[in-house]
This record gives C-alpha cells, structure tokens and sequence, in this order.
C-alpha cells in the first residue's frame, strides 16, 4: 500500500514551466510518475513536454484532470500563496520543493491549514517517493527532487528532515537488497507541514511497511515527540540517526530549522530520546541501513 | 542576521515602543555633540554602550586594559573621555571570543534612574508554529538561567498568526509582570508595539533585556526598552530594503561572506579537516563523522544540490584561505547530479588551487564509476573512500 502516494497518483506540478520545476516534472515522468498537469498562472493552454497540459489555476487543473496532489516548485515569495491554492482547490496533499520562504508566511498558512482536509509537506523538502516494480524502482510515484533510481520497492519506511542523508539511508538500503514501501522528506525548516510523528503513524499503520528509519537533525523538538509516541505506540522496529552532533550552538546549519538555540534542540537530548525510546541509533551515518536490519 | 542595539531601538521606536533617547556616534565629535544635546535637554546622566553583536558588553575588556564597554557620564568632557578609550577599540566579552571585537559605534543615551528590571521577549514557538510572547519579573539576567531555576517566574502568551497581539493578551502579561494599574496603559502600549515590530520586520526573535519601570524627572514612572536585541529572518530580508541596510559586514566572518557570493553555506569551526559536502544535512553529518572517528572539522559546508565546478572551485579556495586545515574530505551523493561532473569539478579545483594537502573523496550515486576513473586519472594524489566511514577513517588517518 505504502503511504501518502502510490503508482496511480495523479500528480499536478505548479511551477511546471520554470527550469527547477520543469527539470523535475521531466525526471518523475520518466520515473513512471502519473504527472497530468501543470500549473503557471498566465500560461494556461500550454502543453509541457508535448503530454502535460498546463493550467492557469490549481482549481482548473483539478476539476479538469482529477489530480489530488501537487508538487510546489513555486520560488519563495510566491510559495505560500502557491500552498493556499492548493488548499483551496481541495487537494488531499500539497508537497512544497522550495526553499528560503519566509517563517512568517508558512506561520500563516500553517494556521489556514487548521481544519482543512488537505496534508502539506514540505516545505524546503527533498519530496516523497513510492518505489514502482520497475528496473530501477521505476513505475512509482515520485514528488519532488530525490534521485528515483536509488530506491527498491519493498517494506521500509524512511522519514528524514534532510535530502541528502534520506537518499544516503535509501541507498545503504537498496545497495543490501532492501527495497523501501515509502520514503518522506519532511524538510529543514522549523514550520512544516508534517511532522516526523505524523509520518511515523502513518508507517506504523501501513501494512506493507515492516520497519522505519527516522533522520533527525539539531533544532526544534519534533525528534523527541516522535520518540515519545514510538516507546508506547510503535508496533514496529524503528532505527535513528541524528545528525549534528558537532554543530555549535547559536549557529543555523544549512537548515533555517537546524540551530541549538538556549540550550535547546541539542543532538545529545535527541539520542537520549531515541535510546529511551527503545529506538536503535546508528552512530554514524554509515551505519543507518546496518542498525535497522540487525533488528529486523 | 543579527543588527545592532541602536537599530533595533531604531525599529522598535519606529512601531511606537518607549526607548530612551539617545544618538549613534562614529567619532568623538558625534560623541561630544550627542552627550550636549543630552544634557541640554535636561538629562543629568549618560550611559554610553559600545555596538557590537555579541552580550556581556558590559563586564567586557577592551584589549587595551580598558573595564567595561558600558559607561555611565555625569558631562560632556567625561563623556569625550570615555568615548575616546572605547571607539576603535577591541572589546572582548565571554560572547566575542579571544579575539574580540572592534567598537565602531558608540549609542549615547539618557541613563535611566531604574526602579525595576524585567524581561520581555517575542519569538517563534516551534511546537505550536505560531509566535509566543515571553515576560519575566527576573529582567537583567540570563533568561536561561531563569527557564532553569524558576521556570514559574516566566510567564508565556501564544498569538494567533491570524489576529496578531491582541489588548487583552498585552494587559494578561502586563498584569502577570505585577505591574501598578497606573502603569498597564503604557505597558500595554509597548507589549503590542514590540509584536508589531516582530511580525512587520519578519524578525526571528526580538528580545528586551531589561525592559524597566523608570522614574521620570518629574517622579512619575514609566517603562522603557533600556536594551534591545533583533535578530531576523535572513529569508525574508528580500522585503525589507531598509533591513537589509543595516548589516554590519565587519560583525560577520570574511570566509562566510565570500562563501555566500557563490551560494555555499560556510561556517568556520576550530578543527583541522575541511569538508565539502551537498546537502545541509550530509553535510552535519558529515562532520560529525570526522569527530567519531577522532578527527576534528575545520568547518561546514554545504555546495547545495547543484554543485558546479564554479561552486567547488570557490569552495576549494575558501576553505584553504583557513590556515588551520591540513587536509579536506569531499563527500558528495549525486544524486541528482552526475558523479563524473562533480569529479570534474573536484580535479579542475584542486589544480587551479594547487593544491598540496591530502584530500580524500568519496561519491556515491549516479555515472559514479565514471566519476571515480576521472579521479584516479587525473594525476592528483587523492585518497579515495568506499563508504562515508571508509573516507572518514582515511582522512583522519592521514591529517
């Protein structure tokens, strides 16, 4: 089954005519990824790579195409209009790529997100990915920016704030034989849509995922909620790793979400979580895939 | 990016928050003239605070031997005086490190006759990604401290993004503060105008550190911003011109400046191996890496998901302008990106930079063996690693 997106996705990408967008929405159609349309205010009527009619507005694209999911590679002063578009069009889930919004835009559409049906992730986010059956985990559904080939289809689940370390623990995964049911990229910024808890529900009612890898970073506290909720919930085994062990505090890392601020959010307090937490903690990234399955 | 004391107050001011009068001066006659008109205006004390980014101003020392980078002057040639062992000197403080900061501001202000300190501070409550006002009647210390030894001394109001600071929550805090009916009016005033100056500037945190009930010359009370710090966010800047305007390069770091002309994110740190990596998250990991295996990061630094030759040949040149690094570990997952374009980009950077320390790199992801031949063709004396540990092991093994 998978979570959040399976092969038959209709998937709508806004931004579509933009090189970022455009690049990607290329790279997922040749994944397999059912993309059916697109969206640029001021561009309705054109057809991108010869198969994606483009659309004006998210809600014309909706009621002519059925997409229930969008992909946002919107630049960041016009993202979080971009989310709220969505939102309004009814879409059951908006995937935000961009990176650099401003904190107090997503704090508005997090708060226009309360009580709505629709699920954001995101933003400044590597996407979601569902491994297909095909060479190379083809046939799938991928939104967003990750590499497809990497993945395997199979029964675990991966949830990371960061792009490049989610697509490092893929590919310890898949270079074993392991293949992955779905793999989430939650982004780096300290107001996101979903959380690595809302995830990890999500894994832990899945059927076809068997166990879990969490990647977490400095900052915030999202880490140790999910912690929490895995000691007294979790049905299945969950490997962690946290990285920023040697950031100094004060200091963003990358990550708009990735500071130690007032003695908070520290790489030690978020291990600390994991082990109480019954979770295994790889000491190295090297390890995340090795850690899982020794548990398995 | 974090802006002086005197431009916060000028922002808070702005949005009608009480801070004590006062001018920003860059030499002694800017000095002399603001401590005139001070005292001309009836003023009968001066403090005089030397504008750096960094706390513990006041316990802090000036290389030259000087106590203090806060003063207070009962005249004008007293404040001459003080300004002139201040300004174009290096003030150290347990924020700046050894090697201190040089005063280029002075902010001469009226000093205050204070009758009580207290804490106030606005920023983003990451639990509930909405915006969190914090008071305490513990105003002039750590608040740290506070949060650890009588958490029930701060007291938290949560603000609804879509109404903004409302009267009701201003006064709720202004009375949880214990302060006198008399003074509520005001209070309520300044609480909303320090929200206001929050929200309208995109800042991450705005923090008053003392907010004072003062007593005005004529025996009245007030309250007052008697210190102020803003720190923004950076991704909002691009709307607010006048902001933006306020940076101070000399408070940032050179090699971090130059690294954001290119789009890299550079922080400098203390240990010996440099490391270039995408993505910020590899990239933490990273150097965390190179501390488990006993190691010691020169930095972080993260080339973004693109990573050009142009990108890796400035990152190169930024990382060996750090004379503390004696080797540099790459670690790039193309994923996205072809393996071989970055193998490019590495060799033609490590020749255009001559480079003559060891240097261990390791790909993974796509066209990698192509990627790997171009390296161990390309003449240069690089150590190539398998796994992240593998190359971990063998830069440490090496430096």
């Amino acid at each position: 089954m998978a979570i959040l997106v399976t092969p038959e996705t209709k998937v709508l990408v806004q931004g579509i005519t933009g090189s970022f967008g455009g690049r990607h929405a290329q790279l997922s159609l040749e994944y397999g990824t059912q993309i059916v349309a697109g969206v640029t205010p001021g561009k309705g009527g054109q057809t991108f790579e010869d198969k994606v009619p483009v659309f004006d507005t998210v809600a014309q694209a909706v009621a002519e195409t059925g997409t229930t999911t969008s992909a946002v590679f919107v630049p960041p002063p016009f993202a979080a209009d971009a989310i709220l578009e969505g939102v309004d069009a009814g879409l059951d889930l908006v995937v935000c790529i961009t990176e650099g919004i401003p904190v107090n835009d997503m704090v508005k559409v997090k708060r226009a997100l309360e009580g709505s049906k629709t699920r954001l992730i995101g933003p400044n986010c590597p996407g979601i990915v569902t491994p297909g059956e095909g060479k190379q985990s083809s046939g799938g559904c991928r939104i967003g920016i990750a590499p497809g080939y990497i993945h395997k289809k199979g029964n675990i689940g991966v949830v990371s704030r960061s792009g490049t370390l989610t697509y490092e623990a893929v590919w310890q995964l898949t270079c074993r034989g392991v293949g992955q049911s779905t793999c989430v990229g939650i982004g780096g910024d300290p107001v996101n849509g979903t959380s690595h808890l809302d995830v990890i529900k999500m894994f832990n009612d899945d059927p076809d995922t068997h166990g879990i890898i969490m990647i977490g970073e400095i900052g915030g506290s999202a880490e140790e909620e999910a912690a929490a909720w895995i000691r007294d919930n979790c049905k299945k085994p969950v490997a962690g790793f946290i990285a920023g062990t040697t950031a100094p505090p004060g200091r963003r890392m990358g990550h708009a979400g990735a500071i130690v601020s007032g003695g908070k959010g520290t790489a030690e307090a978020k291990i600390e979580a994991f082990r109480e937490a019954g979770i295994q903690v790889a000491q190295t990234p090297s390890e995340m895939a090795d850690v899982l399955l020794k548990v398995m | 990016m974090n802006i002086h004391e005197y431009q916060a107050k000028e922002l808070l001011a702005r949005n009608g928050v009480n801070v004590p009068s006062g001018k920003a001066c860059k030499s002694i006659e800017e000095a002399q003239t603001a401590a005139q008109a001070l005292f001309d205006a009836g003023q009968s004390m001066l403090v005089i605070k030397s504008q750096i980014h960094a706390g513990g101003r006041g316990k802090g020392t000036f290389k030259s031997g000087f106590q203090g980078g806060v003063h207070l002057c009962k005249s004008v040639d007293e404040t001459v005086e003080t300004a002139k062992a201040m300004l174009g000197e290096v003030l150290v403080t347990k924020q700046t490190g050894p090697e201190g900061r040089e005063v280029k501001t002075l902010l001469i202000a009226s000093a205050e006759k204070i009758v009580k300190e207290l804490y106030l501070a606005v920023l983003l409550d990451r639990n509930t990604s909405k915006p969190i006002v914090m008071a305490s009647t513990e105003g002039g210390m750590d608040i740290e401290e506070v949060a650890e030894k009588s958490p029930e001394k701060i007291v938290k109001e949560t603000i609804d993004p879509a109404m903004g600071m409302m009267p009701y929550q201003a006064r709720k805090i202004a009375a949880a503060l214990n302060l006198p009916s008399s003074l509520i009016g005001q209070a309520t005033k300044l609480l909303m105008g320090v929200y206001k100056t929050f929200w309208s500037c995109d800042a991450s945190m705005v923090e008053i550190n003392p907010l004072c009930i003062v007593e005005n010359v004529d025996e009245t009370q007030g309250i007052a911003a008697v210190d102020a710090k803003i720190s923004l966010d950076d991704n909002a800047l691009y709307r607010h011109k006048d902001i933006l305007e306020m940076r101070d390069l000399a408070e940032e770091a050179p090699l971090e400046i130059e690294a954001g002309k290119f789009d890299l994110n550079y922080i400098k740190l203390d240990g010996n191996i440099a490391c270039l990596v995408n993505g910020a998250g590899l990239a933490m990991a990273t150097m965390d890496i190179i501390k488990h295996y006993g190691g010691d990061p020169a930095n972080f630094l993260d080339v973004g998901g693109g990573a050009s030759r142009e990108q890796v040949t400035a990152a190169f040149k930024i990382i060996l302008s750090d004379p503390n690094v004696k080797g540099i570990l790459v670690n790039i997952f193309g994923g996205i990106m072809q393996c071989d374009v970055i193998a490019e980009g590495v060799v033609s950077a490590a020749k255009e930079t001559n480079l003559s320390i060891p240097l261990v790199v390791r790909l993974e992801g796509n066209n990698v063996e192509i990627g790997k031949k171009i390296l161990n063709e390309s003449g240069l004396e690089l150590i190539s690693g398998d796994s992240m540990a593998d190359a971990a092991k063998k830069i440490v093994a090496v430096v």
